[in-house]
């Protein structure tokens, strides 16, 4: 892999890929309009099978119609790749059921440098240092909790730990025509702060202050619900306490996102194009209208759909992958080549520090063969299968599921490419319930930042297998992009925009009814 | 002639190729659930020994009882290393594997610990807690009353707390911890001062007086003991629900009984994931590219090349049908290999080659281990030799595994990971 020269030192692995780069699109031309010209050339059809086969995949993807009994292959949501190991605290901990030994050997390797704390350097083990300068986390593992969801610092003041997996993105509004272009070409995805960069590091090796501390307060919001019910919503709001490196830019925006599931990404890889942009493309009537988010990738300079993170603003698990060691741990990939993570050129002590690439270990702190294996990792760990898919109350929530439309985004079926990169993931029917795409998602969850496409409105429709499950895998967890969540009723009241609808529909059920269809996603 | 007649009736009793009574799976799982029973009931008996001498350390902390402990913990590891030939392939092991061999852990959360080792991690809050030394323990704003070391305390509260893996508060590995103290001599060269083999001259080096309140290093003598004890009886009674697991009625040997063809596709999931995943991937491949002694299994008693041994000899044994028990007494009956050799004789001698090829490459690093330098130093960047001997255990694990899939491929397993059909009747059928 050729490593890019990046545009925007600092924010190497926010895929701020310079124009021009080999093969890719030319770019800050005035007058085309880069992101259509992206739309226009994605497929709108598969490709990879055959008529007879896009017939029986039509035919299995079909929305379901009854709900009197569980529909089939439903139990296995992930296809083969499900896993069907007991539940437990490792249940998203566990191999896709297609990979054969030689894929586990390498999904186990990965799994220890997944939960490896990276250390700084110059260290005795060689070949695992080069953490930060700047930092988030040490490890994957220490935001991925047993490869689910991240733990938010706490809702109560008094039991507050240190924030690791909520980071906080930064941006700020451009401040004029060229920085305008630089953004609609999708040069940049987001223009950082100046002197803080486009993410916040809250640690830092020995001897350099961190950026600063992310204090969160919360203000309860009470919802009141059909039934004399009613619920209690945290509004958070953020600060950055102690800011080290002087003051940061006075508009600058803030957008916390929180450490995501890590089960069936090499499947939602293997969704065609074209089922993605086919719901983009359609308009039925119901205000749901589902944007891609035209990104940059990372080797090839060229824009492509993204579909990963809350905005969507990664196109492949490896990118994501390779951001997150830049961006949250500051080691350098083949992909991200900068061993300073995200230094900003304001901070100039924090390029004066020892980075962890070793000349007999490669050129890289994580080498290309270690950045496989976590890339091995992240694409196979298997999602469970379901539980209780023939009750009565999961069925009856399944239904309401449909009733409010909350299909129209987490949209339940996809059978993946028959020419997927890798042969464990290809041509499995799963049931991810998303889309994949953005959506407005109200003013309630609006944070200002904008990252490519996605506006600060406009979240990613969030997949739900295995949500039920969340609780069982870290107990601490909570939902939503940071977290604000407590419960799954309250991650739905807090939809708004384009699911304000199918959000007032389930406020105005009665409270069997919410109860069911909360059970049904548990059943996820 | 009369050694002729010998040869013959050798041959006849191991089965002439193609001539031999049909091999049926429900008895090559018997034989299987037999073994597994009679292994964790060695394991188990095997964890009371150790109970008894760390009761005699406890009585009266010497030197001596302190050696007699530990060899104790080693003679405990060669049994319970041989049913992990039984962990995947079997949720319900599977499932209670993390309670009793959890690796690698912080064992900052349990006792003292170096200076080298650093008092924070901002990503592990239980990094160094020290459990022995604090009565009262502050995580994050909270407080956990730790006054009394109770198993559900242990279990419950502080395994794997924060949800992370590395905090570690029962186990083989915790009582390793307890009995060795920290391995401080990483991949260099051991202590001049020390004697004995080079296991025991570069393990960690815990006086016994960590365990003698009346004469205490370390601090906390009487806690230490609260704690090493209360570990102790939580590893034998974890054996004791898992031996039960595996006798009549066990829900473990029902399990592989009641469907003798999932069984027998336990058995290679489980030999293939052992060998190729688990063993030649995270617990040798992964420190041999890092060259890091934090990767080592048995990490504070430098025993890892027998740990990696007795997991071959364990998969060994479930492919034979055969298992030699502490006491000598052997466990067999009709075996994989007897199946694999109805259907393609060459298959089995080609299989059974394979096991004893990496039996052979494991003998050579415990040889190495025993005379020339630890598993953790042959592991060392830069060590040619030393890496060349796991290496060679690594490729032969590979190529076992290779044999195994074919075995699966003869066997008509179908491919062991795509189980499910498209009947509707199933209801794990997957869409094909």
């Amino acid at each position: 892999m050729k490593p890019y020269a990046f545009a925007v030192v600092g924010l190497a692995a926010l895929a701020a890929v310079a124009a021009g780069g080999a093969d890719g699109q030319p770019s800050s031309s005035p007058g085309v309009d880069v992101v259509a010209a992206a739309a226009a050339a994605a497929p709108r059809q598969r490709g990879d099978l055959s008529a007879q086969d896009l017939a029986r995949v039509r035919q299995v993807t079909a929305p379901a119609t009854g709900f009197d009994r569980a529909e089939p292959f439903e139990l296995m949501q992930a296809g083969a790749a499900t896993a069907r190991q007991l539940v437990n605290a490792d249940i998203f901990s566990h191999p896709s059921g297609t990979l054969d030994f030689e894929g586990r050997q390498r999904l186990l390797v990965g799994n220890g440098l997944f939960r490896k704390d990276w250390v700084s350097a110059p260290s005795s083990t060689q070949a695992s240092d080069g953490l930060g300068p700047l930092f988030n986390a040490r490890s994957c593992q220490g935001c991925h909790v047993k490869d689910g969801r991240g733990t938010v610092p706490g809702f109560d003041p008094l039991e507050r730990s240190d924030t690791v997996a909520l980071l906080m993105r930064l941006a700020v509004p451009p401040a004029n025509e060229a920085e305008r272009r630089k953004l609609a070409a999708v040069d940049v995805p987001l223009l950082p702060d100046p002197t803080y960069g486009g993410q916040l590091q809250n640690f830092a090796v020995a001897g350099l202050p961190a950026e600063g501390r992310l204090e969160i307060t919360y203000e309860p919001v009470e919802v009141a619900l059909n039934g004399e019910e009613t619920a209690t919503l945290m509004r958070p709001t953020y600060r950055i306490a102690d800011p080290a490196y002087g003051p940061m830019h006075p508009q600058l925006q803030m957008s916390p996102r929180l450490a995501q599931p890590m089960i069936g990404l090499g499947l939602l890889e293997a969704v065609h194009e074209a089922d993605i942009l086919a719901h983009a493309d359609a308009d039925k009537g119901d205000g749901v209208r589902g944007k891609p988010n035209w990104v940059r990738d990372a080797r090839t300079g060229r824009l492509v759909l993204g579909r990963f993170n809350w905005k969507a603003s990664q196109p492949t698990v490896m990118q994501q992958s390779a951001a997150a060691f830049s961006n949250d741990m500051g080691l350098s990939t083949p992909m991200f080549p900068n061993h300073h993570g995200e230094c900003m050129p304001a901070q100039r002590e924090c390029f004066k520090l020892p980075h962890g690439a070793q000349p007999h270990l490669g050129e890289h702190e994580v080498p290309a063969e270690l950045m496989d294996f976590v890339a091995d990792y992240s694409t196979n760990l298997a999602v469970p299968q379901r539980r209780d898919v023939d009750d009565a109350r999961v069925l009856a929530g399944k239904k309401l599921f449909y009733q409010a439309n909350c299909v129209a985004c987490h949209v339940p079926k996809y059978v993946t490419r028959r020419d997927a990169e890798r042969p464990e993931h290809r041509f499995q029917l799963i049931w991810p319930y998303t889309d994949l795409l953005l959506h407005d998602m109200g003013d309630g969850l609006a944070d200002g930042v904008s990252e490519s496409q996605a506006s600060g409105r406009d979240w990613r429709t969030p997949p739900l297998w295995g949500i039920g499950l969340t609780k069982t895998v870290n107990p601490n967890a909570t939902w939503l992009h940071d977290g604000r969540a407590r419960t799954l009723l309250e991650a739905v009241l807090w939809h708004g925009g384009e699911a304000q609808a199918a959000r007032d529909r389930v406020v105005a059920m009665t409270p069997q009814e919410r109860a069911d269809l909360i059970r049904f996603l548990e059943s996820l | 002639m009369q050694k002729l007649l010998r040869g013959a009736l050798l041959a006849a009793a191991l089965g002439a190729p193609g001539a031999q009574a049909a091999v049926e799976p429900a008895a090559v799982v018997r034989t299987y659930a037999d073994i597994a029973q009679a292994g964790y009931e060695d394991a188990l008996a095997a964890a009371r020994t150790l109970s008894g001498t760390v009761d005699a350390l406890v009585a009266k902390p010497s030197n001596e009882t302190l050696q007699a402990a530990r060899r104790a913990w080693l003679a405990s590891r060669e049994p319970y290393q041989q049913t992990e030939a039984f962990r995947f392939g079997n949720p319900i092991v599977d499932d209670w594997e993390g309670r009793v061999n959890a690796w690698p852990l912080d064992e900052g959360l349990i006792d003292y610990v170096d200076a080298s080792y650093g008092t924070e991690n901002d990503d592990n809050a239980f990094y160094a807690v020290n459990l022995v030394a604090n009565s009262r323990i502050s995580v994050g704003g909270k407080t956990i009353d730790a006054g009394k070391i109770t198993p559900q305390l242990l279990r419950e509260v502080l395994h794997e707390a924060d949800g992370n893996e590395a905090n570690v508060a029962t186990g083989y590995h915790a009582i390793e911890f307890m009995l060795w103290g920290q391995d401080l001599n990483g991949t260099g060269p051991a202590p001049a001062s020390r004697t004995g083999t080079p296991q025991e001259r570069h393990a960690g080096n815990r006086p016994h007086t960590d365990f003698d309140p009346a004469n205490c290093t370390g601090g906390n003598c009487q806690r230490r003991i609260d704690y090493l004890k209360t570990v102790t009886a939580m590893l034998v009674e974890d054996l004791q629900d898992m031996a039960q697991q595996w006798r009549t009625g066990g829900a473990a040997r029902q399990a592989v009984e009641s469907d003798p063809r999932a069984g027998l596709r336990a058995m290679l999931t489980g030999l293939g994931s052992l060998s190729y995943g688990e063993l030649a991937g995270e617990r040798m491949k992964l420190g041999l590219m890092l060259g890091d002694p934090e990767e080592e299994h048995d990490c504070f008693s430098d025993n890892t090349h027998n740990s990696h041994l007795y997991n071959q000899l364990g998969m060994r044994n479930v492919y034979l049908g055969s298992y030699k028990r502490v006491d000598g007494k052997a466990v067999s009956g009709a075996s994989l290999s007897d199946l694999v050799r109805a259907r393609d004789a060459k298959l089995d001698e080609e299989v059974r080659g394979k096991l004893d090829a990496t039996l052979k490459a494991m003998q050579a690093m415990k040889h190495r281990a025993e005379t020339v330098e630890t598993y953790d130093q042959m592991i060392a960047s830069g060590n040619a030799e030393g890496n060349a001997v796991v290496q060679a255990a690594i490729d032969a694990l590979v190529a076992q595994t290779r044999s195994l899939e074919r075995v699966i491929v003869a066997l008509e397993l179908g491919d062991i990971q795509l189980e499910g059909s498209d009947s509707l009747d199933d209801p794990t059928a997957v869409f094909q």
